[in-house]
């Protein structure tokens, strides 16, 4: 494909018919509280569209059965399914090959997958792992487990005041004892993304290899992993509007390959005697056991729908929802936007003074607005914004300006009783 | 001071959704709460999405008075409710509160998310804890 076309760019031809959009996704035309359901809840989990739901149907009616060493018809059409799932992946992401394509049980087990591979087979006490502020529980406590056993420690990049990182301290802590960089690609709390290029870039010179989460980036942006050359990059299925339990790692082929395996069991093995065993190459050196079949295949479909929208198309809607929810929620008094990095993804994280973030979301949900609300599996990034918790609003491809209105509404009437 | 039955009385009336969470934000503010030095780890109730402090005094006729405290204002006014049902009571008066029905004649009962239900069982296994009523 070529390099223009996977620009974030809004493609030339048919405007975004967000109308025909949520058409495609059952559940939103659902009502809680006896008002439409506003869902703003996908940083945690997004909807699924009814050509996923259909894909695990299909398949369960048509098509199943296990993958991999069958000789039947029903085994070789599910592998044929299974695989071309992970070529769907490959190509979405613009990875080398499908061999960089690891199926995990989402993006946590991803880490833990490096962590327990990478960390414990190439790292050794005195080392060091530089981790940021704003990361996700799942990208900080895989690595205290790894730097407790293996006397490792964390070197922690600090953020702004608008929640960016601070590159020029990210830079000042690449010492010749990091041995990992692993940072989200995209906060799921503050929306901020983060510079990859300069991250990989600075990292690589003194050839530190870099793993990206891209759980939220995936989502909002178009991810090009042969222009980012991060060494891994994980995300879950879920997030992606395909199903839950299925989850991705990438990492550079030669790389995997190096690694002993993780988890041991069938479909990971090239032959195994009672004096040992030895292993396939990745990616089936790292998948022990029968995989998520549907899951994957739902992906698959997720991805495809997502293809057929144009990612540059699903960022530039999302962009304008995110500057429209910012402009007026910045106008409700008492608020405070928390995140406001140049360039951050759609998702809104807010305080109101006075309010506990809790009481905030309960008078929501009664105004059929779903939001997430707490630490956000962030608990080091609330010590640092000096909050336990906020109101986090996440937009998908399928949410509306009319919606946001009425999510802006609704805070105003919340904060209203509460203040 | 309120009572159970004023408070059925209250709720009553209160056909939307507004006026109920209005009313007990109001009660929340009415919750005498907890001194600072009462907001322990000892007296925090696990479970809630909001952070919730118990404490129990037994007097001398052997009935528990019961203060609750919360970060939440709307936790706070649920707090009130459940102190109304269950504070002054002998262990075996405890044990014999229907709070599903309390709370659902209150009309509360379908606006309590489940993880907020889910908490709110936990203030209320608490109190029967502390009151020693035995379980099942």
């Amino acid at each position: 494909m070529a390099a223009a076309a996977r620009m974030n760019a809004p493609a030339q031809s048919a405007p975004y018919d967000v109308a025909a959009v949520r058409r495609d996704f059952p559940i939103l035309s659902r009502q809680v509280h006896g008002k439409p359901l506003v869902y703003l809840d996908n940083a945690a989990s997004a909807q699924k569209s009814r050509c996923v739901i259909e894909a695990m149907c299909q398949l369960y009616e048509q098509e199943y059965s296990n993958v991999h060493r069958g000789v039947h018809v029903l085994s070789g059409l599910a592998t044929t399914r299974f695989e071309a799932g992970r070529e769907t992946v490959r190509r979405f992401l613009n990875a080398a090959s499908a061999n960089e394509i690891v199926f995990t049980r989402g993006a946590t087990e991803a880490i833990n997958l490096v962590a327990q591979t990478f960390g414990r087979s190439q790292l050794t006490a005195g080392d060091e792992i530089i981790l940021s502020v704003l990361e996700h529980h799942a990208n900080i406590v895989p690595w205290q487990l790894l730097a407790q056993e293996k006397g490792l420690s964390l070197k922690i990049v600090p953020l702004d005041a608008r929640g960016q990182i601070m590159l020029d301290e990210y830079e000042a802590l690449l010492s010749p004892r990091v041995k990992l960089v692993a940072l989200a690609h995209m906060s799921n709390v503050l929306g901020t993304v983060l510079p990859v290029a300069d991250i990989v870039r600075l990292a690589h010179a003194r050839g530190i290899p870099v793993l990206l989460d891209g759980s939220q980036a995936v989502t909002h942006q178009l991810v090009d992993l042969q222009a980012l050359d991060a060494d891994f990059y994980v995300f879950s299925g879920h997030k992606l509007y395909g199903p839950t339990g299925v989850g991705v790692l990438y990492g550079k082929e030669a790389l995997l390959n190096t690694l002993p395996p993780w988890q041991g069991g069938g479909d990971m093995i090239e032959t195994v005697t009672f004096a040992g065993s030895t292993f396939k190459p990745a990616p089936q050196r790292f998948e022990a056991g029968t995989p998520a079949i549907a899951e994957v295949i739902g992906l698959a479909a997720a991805i495809e729908y997502l293809e057929q929208l144009g990612m540059g198309n699903v960022h530039a809607h999302e962009a304008m929802l995110l500057e429209h929810a910012s402009t007026e929620l910045a106008g409700v008094p008492g608020v405070t936007l928390q995140g406001t990095a140049p360039g951050k993804g759609a998702i809104i994280s807010f305080t109101i003074q006075g309010a506990h973030a809790q009481d905030i979301a309960l008078l929501l949900d009664q105004q059929g607005i779903a939001v997430r609300v707490g630490h956000h599996c962030c608990m080091p990034l609330m010590a640092h914004l000096g909050v336990t918790g906020t109101v986090r609003a996440s937009f998908g491809l399928y949410n509306t300006l009319d919606e946001v209105d009425g999510f802006v509404r609704a805070v105003r009437k919340a904060a209203e009783l509460l203040v | 001071m309120t009572t159970l039955a004023h408070l059925l009385d209250d709720f009553e009336f209160l056909t939307d959704w507004e006026d109920r969470y209005r009313h007990l934000i109001e009660l929340g503010h009415t919750l005498p709460g907890l001194a600072e030095d009462e907001h322990t780890e000892a007296n925090r109730v696990t479970g809630c999405m909001s952070q919730v402090w118990l404490v129990a005094d037994q007097q001398p006729d052997g009935r528990y008075i019961f203060r609750a405290d919360s970060d939440g204002i709307i936790a706070k006014g649920l707090i009130a409710i459940v102190l109304l049902a269950y504070s002054g009571k002998t262990s075996a008066e405890i044990a014999a509160v229907d709070i599903d029905t309390i709370f659902k004649q209150l009309g509360l009962d379908q606006h309590l998310v489940v993880n907020r239900r889910n908490g709110f069982f936990a203030m209320v296994a608490r109190i029967k804890a502390l009151a020693q009523v035995p379980a099942h």
